[in-house]
């Protein structure tokens, strides 16, 4: 609970400072709130007893909120870390930036630690609506004013979908409460109103807007190239495993007993997302829009933790949105060094980069193979839970076709590879600003330890 | 003193070798190389060729999910250790008149890959097993994609492709296996202990053997090998041929036939024929090969098919000749592509017709390469004939017909192989050799050790024979006795 106070206090402090004009501080103490929320999060670990509801049942901190909000709270800390510098090119307002990104932020946290679906309803609408803002930052640029259109009215219009799932839910099981509203399918086994399924699948469509799942996800790709890098990362990262996480909490404390109804929508979402997700990567010159594809088959991915729901399916959705954030951050850092230098997202601007900058060059690849599932990378061990947890519920046909995306996957990451070290062009040496130095070789680190060693965060949760 | 030592040294130096300047790396990853060499031997030396496993290791790894480091040598890995061990350091001997550009990345991805190799060849659990699989591919990949020839890219992705491909459906079976244990561990003992059904058996014997036909390769599964063979660095070819593609043949004996016994009964017809098919097919297209190394690479398909026929008739000699021909193989094929990498450095092209009349000028070079012939078309004596005649007996047992087939490659081999060598070597000189040069140096080093090898394994293969001999049929009965137990 501390953790949401100081996140929503901390982006008043910083419109103060704004309006102070105290610019070079807004870094600093953005950095040093979030620490003591990252902190404040951490204490809250409980190894043994279980952690009750607390304001009448509207929130519920316990180890899962705990880890995904640290997921989260990483996340953004090194995001903002690769910020430096780069809201001054866009705009005046620096402080605003900070601000919406950490409101959105304060929106993650609901939506992982939710115990009422009017809270996950407030959880999302407060990100998304930060998120609104973020994309269409860029006041002139036509591609960020498309974004923040697209993406506000798809935004809106599946959360209507959101909340009127969640009126039926209300509506047949007389309650918001996760609790009252799993008792009350315990009970009733037999006759479960229409409705309730009706709502059921108008939350899953909701849901599957917001993570970026097919076939609702055709915002995804525009707003993702639109928006600026940054808030892109931003995008594709921690919203997106926020999504993931409400997803699951929702549907392990609720539908778990009825999931022979929704199991096979979601395997038909399932396998139509990393399908189209993965076949239209192939196609783009856009690294940026590469990334924005390849982000909608990691929400196939993702998915399979709830198509094959047990109790592993919480540890394996953190190690992968883990392994995936941090994959996605150096991949998105690297693009903006690159972009500065050479002024596109393309494929050739990374062309003969391993020559000139090998460190860019080796954790852009540590990147690509965590991203493409290498084992002695974290994305290798994502994948692994995955298709474990899908195997364990014997869905072979599932995992086969996992396992022939995980192939096609390997040309558009390693397109990037290629161009790196096997194609050469004549180029200067891209500038690495130490911040970024920091943020890549530590997310590279991680990865690494985290493939070789996945039993220091793998049994937390 | 566990095989860990042995498998985290490589990693080690691998890291060390890039500390180095780029002139003394070789220095630095031969150095390296040989004390794992002498490392090895110094295992060999406390072994005892009995079927148990020896200087395990067994530390958790990710306890909560069944995962160990776990990792022992018995007699089978021993082979391969050894086969490792010795190659590697002969391998970057042969690279010592090369200039490579970056040359400590290039020796450092070598020794890792030699880390990935030899946990695959001690690993004792499943998750283990694909790791070292996977990590033995990565450094392949840079090295033939870094330092390889023209159609460097397209050529490497296609081998990337296919082997990941393959290898992720083993990942499949092997995740399988582990969920039907009882105590969910990912421990291979484990693996065997467990009692599938027929058709059970036959996926897992399937998700296995696609990753292993690949990686081997075995017809129809080997279109991308003559191009990666050809377009890489000649040491990245011998780490290929030489001790990689052992990895499959390896997994057959240890992770496939023993994991889906019944499985593999059910298929052991198909896959004879594919092996066979596999002889037949490369040997012919051998015939028409004007390069020299692509040659070599076909003749290998055509070798590889026999060890592979060797293994699925699934006896304890052709068990036995499949390990002792690995080593020869490994030996005779590397000793080959040096051959075409000393030629093809000397005259700028690999093309046979172009050739003729060498041996007049170079007879220490026309020796070693006659020895080298002999050892790969398996003249008694030498030590291709000992495991080719296992191979062939074991085949034998099992179909004469098949067998007859089979046999047809040591015929072909010797045709196409004798023709090669009356080409590029007898006859008269033209303007292209007629300034070759002998070979000297670590040239010379590289191809009296190999030729002793092949000579002195042809004439008394038994202390190799025997360090195996009591693992291979402690799992060959084994599995028989599974065979009878579940009446199939």
């Amino acid at each position: 609970m501390i953790t949401l106070i100081i996140i929503s206090v901390l982006p008043i402090v910083l419109l103060y400072l704004g309006l102070y004009k105290a610019q070079k501080a807004l870094l600093p103490v953005t950095i040093i709130g979030l620490l003591a929320a990252l902190a404040a999060a951490v204490m809250q670990w409980t190894t043994n007893d279980q952690p009750q509801p607390i304001y009448n049942g509207m929130m519920l901190f316990n180890n899962f909120s705990v880890a995904f909000s640290v997921v989260s709270i990483i996340s953004t800390i090194l995001i903002l870390l690769l910020s430096k510098g780069y809201f001054e090119k866009i705009s005046t307002h620096i402080a605003e930036y900070y601000a919406i990104i950490l409101f959105s932020l304060a929106g993650i946290i609901v939506m992982v630690s939710y115990h009422n679906l009017t809270m996950l309803f407030i959880g999302i609408e407060i990100m998304s609506v930060s998120l609104y803002i973020l994309a269409g930052i860029r006041k002139k640029d036509f591609a960020s004013n498309e974004a923040a259109l697209k993406y506000f009215l798809m935004g809106a219009f599946s959360t209507g979908f959101l909340l009127f799932g969640i009126t039926l839910i209300y509506g047949a099981s007389g309650s918001f409460d996760l609790d009252v509203i799993r008792d009350w399918v315990v009970t009733h086994p037999r006759n479960i109103d229409p409705l309730f399924y009706t709502g059921i699948l108008l939350i899953i469509v909701g849901l599957c807007f917001k993570v970026g799942a097919a076939p609702f996800h055709f915002w995804a790709p525009d707003v993702y190239e639109g928006a600026p890098s940054l808030i892109t990362l931003f995008m594709s990262t921690v919203v997106k495993v926020a999504g993931f996480a409400a997803f699951l909490r929702l549907f392990s404390a609720c539908f778990s007993t009825i999931a022979d109804f929704w199991m096979p929508v979601l395997l038909v979402i399932t396998i139509i997302t990393l399908f189209i997700g993965n076949i239209t990567a192939l196609y783009q010159q856009s690294f940026k829009r590469m990334m924005a594809f390849s982000s909608i088959s990691h929400a196939g991915y993702l998915l399979f933790a709830i198509v094959a729901l047990g109790a592993g399916s919480a540890n394996a959705v953190f190690m992968y949105a883990t392994a995936y954030s941090i994959a996605s951050i150096i991949a998105f850092g690297g693009l903006i060094l690159v972009r500065q230098q050479t002024g596109s997202d393309n494929f050739e601007g990374f062309n003969g980069l391993a020559k000139k900058n090998p460190f860019l060059a080796l954790v852009l690849t540590v990147s690509m193979l965590s991203l493409a599932g290498i084992p002695l990378t974290a994305g290798f061990i994502g994948k692994f839970f995955m298709f474990s947890g899908v195997l364990a519920h014997y869905n072979v046909w599932l995992v086969i076709i996992a396992v022939v995306n995980a192939i096609i996957s390997i040309f558009y990451y390693f397109r990037l590879i290629i161009a790196m070290y096997f194609r050469s062009a004549e180029r200067a040496e891209v500038e690495v600003p130490v911040y970024y130095k920091f943020v890549l070789g530590f997310s590279a680190i991680v990865t690494i330890i985290i493939g070789v060693y996945p039993a220091f965060i793998s049994g937390l949760i | 003193m566990t095989v860990s030592i042995l498998l985290f040294l490589p990693i080690l130096a691998a890291l060390a070798v890039l500390l180095f300047k780029n002139e003394a790396a070789k220095h630095a990853a031969l150095f390296f190389a040989v004390v794992e060499l002498g490392l090895a031997l110094y295992f060999l030396a406390g072994f005892v060729p009995d079927a148990s496993v020896q200087y395990a290791v067994d530390v958790p790894w990710i306890a909560q999910i069944g995962v160990y480091f776990s990792a022992g040598i018995d007699g089978i890995s021993m082979v391969m250790v050894l086969l490792t061990t010795v190659l590697v350091p002969l391998i970057i001997l042969t690279t010592y008149k090369h200039e490579y550009k970056n040359a400590k990345a290039f020796y450092a991805l070598i020794l890792f890959m030699q880390a990935g190799l030899l946990v695959v060849f001690t690993a004792l659990d499943g998750f283990l097993f694909y790791v070292g699989w996977e990590a033995a591919l990565i450094p392949i990949y840079f090295i033939c994609a870094l330092w390889g020839g023209e159609n460097r890219i397209r050529i490497n992705i296609k081998f990337f492709i296919y082997t990941f491909a393959g290898s992720l459906f083993m990942l499949l079976g092997i995740i399988y296996l582990y969920l039907q244990t009882p105590d969910k561990l990912y421990d291979i003992h484990k693996f065997y202990e467990l009692s599938l059904s027929l058709t059970q058996q036959s996926w897992v014997f399937w998700a296995f053997f696609i990753a292993f036909a690949i990686k081997m390769p075995i017809f129809p599964f080997h279109t991308w090998q003559p191009d990666t063979y050809t377009e890489a660095p000649s040491a990245g070819t011998m780490m290929l041929s030489g001790i990689m593609l052992k990895m499959g043949i390896y997994g057959v004996i240890r992770w496939l036939i023993p994991n889906a016994p019944a499985g593999f009964l059910q298929w052991q017809t198909l896959v004879i024929i594919l092996s066979v098919i596999g002889i037949v097919y490369a040997s012919l297209i051998a015939f028409n090969q004007k390069d020299g190394k692509r040659l070599v690479a076909y003749s290998s398909i055509a070798h590889v098919g026999l060890i592979a026929a060797g293994i699925f008739a699934w006896t304890t000699q052709g068990v036995q000749g499949a390990m002792i021909q690995m080593l020869s193989h490994g030996i005779n094929v590397v000793g080959m592509f040096f051959i075409w990498d000393i030629i093809s450095r000397r005259l700028n092209t690999r093309d046979i017709s172009q050739m003729g009349g060498i041996a007049k000028v170079a007879p220490n070079f026309s020796i070693a390469f006659l020895i080298i012939v002999l050892g790969t078309v398996a003249l008694p004596l030498t030590n291709g004939f000992v495991g080719e005649f296992l191979l062939l007996k074991g085949v034998f047992n099992y179909n004469i017909w098949v067998a007859a087939v089979a046999g047809l490659t040591i015929i072909f081999g010797a045709v196409y192989m004798l023709r090669m060598y009356k080409n590029v070597m007898q006859g008269e000189t033209n303007e292209l050799t007629a300034v070759f040069a002998d070979i000297s140096g670590s040239e010379k080093l590289v191809l009296a050790i190999i030729c002793v090898l092949i000579i002195g394994i042809g004439v008394y293969p038994q202390p190799i024979l025997h360090i195996s001999e009591a693992a291979v049929t402690n799992l060959v009965d084994t599995v028989s006795a599974k065979f009878n137990n579940s009446g199939f």
